[in-house]
């Protein structure tokens, strides 16, 4: 006799409170705060604000404490509460120029107005374990000065009063919204740079390196890459004029790339973009490479097969909650789908056998 | 969950699908495109199924949900769950009494009616997938009704094994016209798709909608002389002796023992309740399983 297997409903139950406590750990440790997450793993919150498209640090703290530190988890939960919101409206472009600069680099220039800062950057860091910190990690106060009060003019627009800078296209007012239309191809490069700065930066990273190693190689320049806060501005109706809502943190990377010209463009230098939510460095580098990769189209070069040239694979995979989810319902039930495997395996194998049999 | 809209989704949302839907009951097998949104479960795991459902159910709908056939597996009861408490809708086992199913990899045994609707949750919505990996070339071959490829490769499963190699997720032609995946149901299940029930696809994460109306014509898609046969396991259910419902096999024992039973529970309750045993069932009492 056989009872057939129930219980999914416990086990799911059971399965909840184990996590739970797991996510706990050791109640003897103190627990972690949302405030210490969002102070000491910023950049951690960092890359979840900006794959989960939402700027909200307190948020993704929390995301972060309930995912148990795992980032794509993390970033999910972020991605399902943003659905729950509605969209207001749209805010004016933020206006990078204007960035109060924690951190400008230019690899085109040693100096241009508004200077080279370094700012808090592990670059120069010699990576040794600091074995001090593991009992105290208290620091005293870095040098302070003040912020520079004009706007901080873009590498790029020395280039471009050169015209050695191709001119970009003017786009439309409100671009379309990735996460309101379904995506279509060929995509706007608003809505392929959309899919690129929430896109998993791990697969960002390496479609980007991809391209320094010579698939579809735009050997790209960082003419610069900046860090900082930058006012938010949106039109309200009611007023009739726009207002600043709040700052936002984000990094900028602009590169330069060589051209030496197609059948449709003169000779110039070309341009990749990035622009990322947070600290995330390396995000707005790769994503400005693979950006630039993409362009290979509007900018009459050859199709040379590459993976990063390819806009419908890189979209297509470039998002790591997409990518996860599918990856891994396989370990779902399949017993249905394995079951009619089995009877169409079973019924090809009955008749190769008999064939060979009659053959002997 | 007051903080949530009824069924989650926002009206506008649930307004932006429900033309989804409508456009694909008005264009048979034809993938629409909408704006998937991201759901509170995983893409994967159902979330073109969840987001139609949301769509299509209201406050006096009862719902059912299965997968593998099963009420009981851990996604059904997860998915059921976030509808007990997002919609606060009334739930129910029993086929008959469902107005809305939502379903992976199975149609119930017992014939659906006027009036139901069900709700397939789909991996990947395109039948070419597999054969041309780019959208933009599959969306093409749509539009041109060019099907030949996918009539190559049947003729070549045909030339290497003597049978079409596909058992589940069996391609269908919708209407004389659009090549259709009528997601990874096993081939038995084919016939049904022919219903008078409404038959809704979400394919979430590939952000695509289709549908089949009422008795819309479906025809598997097969040759002359290799006719298309749904198959199953040749046994009775173990549990309730059915000889026409699709099997779930179980491996019972360290020496490979095998039983054979019912992939749709809520059928074989019912057999086993009207009193049907089979070769290792017991008589049906509450509790009992």
């Amino acid at each position: 006799m056989y009872v057939a297997v129930k219980g999914g409903e416990r086990a799911i139950d059971n399965a909840h409170a184990w996590l739970a406590e797991e996510r706990r750990g050791d109640p003897a440790v103190p627990e972690l705060s949302v405030a210490q997450i969002r102070e000491q793993m910023s950049l951690a919150v960092n890359r979840v604000m900006a794959e989960g498209s939402l700027y909200d640090p307190d948020l993704a703290a929390l995301s972060i404490k309930q995912s148990r530190g795992d980032l794509i988890e993390a970033i999910f939960l972020i991605r399902a509460y943003r659905t729950t919101l509605p969209r207001f409206g749209a805010s004016l472009p933020v206006q990078t120029q204007k960035m109060t600069c924690d951190r400008r680099v230019s690899a085109t220039f040693k100096d241009a107005p508004g200077g080279q800062i370094l700012g808090p950057t592990f670059d120069y860091t010699h990576r040794l374990l600091d074995f001090k910190m593991a009992a105290d990690g208290e620091v005293p106060q870095a040098e302070q000065t003040t912020a520079r009060a004009e706007p901080t003019p873009h590498i790029m627009s020395y280039l471009d009063r050169e015209n050695l800078i191709q001119t970009e296209p003017v786009g439309p007012d409100t671009p379309d919204d990735l996460t309101r239309t379904p995506l279509e191809l060929p995509a706007s490069r608003a809505l392929r740079l959309q899919a690129l700065t929430r896109g998993d930066e791990g697969f960002i990273l390496g479609m980007a390196y991809s391209t320094q190693r010579g698939n579809a190689r735009n050997h790209a320049f960082v003419a610069e890459l900046r860090i900082g806060a930058v006012p938010v501005e949106m039109d309200i109706p009611e007023l009739g004029f726009a207002i600043e809502i709040g700052d936002i943190t984000l990094t900028e990377c602009e590169t330069v790339n060589q051209f030496t010209g197609s059948k449709t463009e003169p000779p110039q230098f070309t341009r990749g973009y990035g622009l990322v939510f947070g600290m995330s460095e390396r995000k707005a580098i790769s994503m400005a490479l693979v950006d630039r990769a993409l362009r290979w189209a509007e900018l009459g070069e050859d199709d040379l097969g590459a993976p990063a040239q390819d806009e419908e694979f890189v979209l297509y995979h470039c998002d790591n909650i997409q990518a996860t989810g599918f990856l891994e319902h396989i370990k779902l039930p399949h017993y249905v789908d394995f079951q009619s495997e089995l009877e169409l395996i079973r019924k090809l194998r009955r008749e190769a056998m008999a064939l060979q049999e009659a053959a002997q | 969950m007051s903080d949530y809209n009824f069924a989650y989704l926002d009206e506008q949302t649930k307004r932006m699908i429900r033309r989804a839907i409508l456009k694909g009951l008005a264009i048979p097998g034809y993938q629409v495109p909408f704006a998937s949104r991201e759901m509170p479960m995983p893409y994967g795991w159902g979330t073109g199924g969840v987001q139609v459902s949301a769509a299509v159910l209201t406050p006096d709908d009862t719902f059912k949900v299965i997968d593998q056939g099963a009420d009981d597996t851990t996604n059904a009861v997860s998915i059921r769950r976030f509808f007990q408490k997002t919609a606060n809708v009334a739930v129910t086992e029993a086929t008959a009494d469902a107005t809305v199913i939502q379903t992976r990899h199975r149609i119930p045994e017992e014939h659906l009616r006027a009036g139901q609707i069900l709700v397939y949750q789909v991996p990947i919505p395109e039948p070419l997938r597999f054969l041309e990996p780019s959208e933009v070339e599959t969306r093409k071959m749509h539009a041109l009704e060019e099907y030949g490829l996918m009539h190559v490769k049947l003729y070549e499963d045909i030339s290497q094994h003597g049978a079409i190699a596909t058992a589940y997720a069996y391609p269908v032609k919708v209407e004389g016209r659009y090549v259709m995946d009528p997601s990874p149901i096993p081939k038995f299940d084919n016939p049904k798709l022919n219903m008078a029930a409404i038959q809704l696809f979400g394919a979430g994460r590939e952000q695509r909608i289709y549908a089949l109306p009422p008795f819309t014509e479906v025809i598997s898609l097969d040759f002359d002389d290799y006719p298309f046969e749904p198959t199953k396991a040749d046994h009775a259910c173990d549990l309730c002796g059915a000889e026409d419902s699709y099997l779930d096999e179980l491996i019972v024992d360290d020496a490979g023992g095998r039983m054979f039973m019912c992939s749709d529970t809520d059928y074989c309750t019912s057999r086993r309740k009207a009193g049907h045993i089979g070769a290792q069932g017991v008589p049906y009492a509450e509790d009992a399983a």
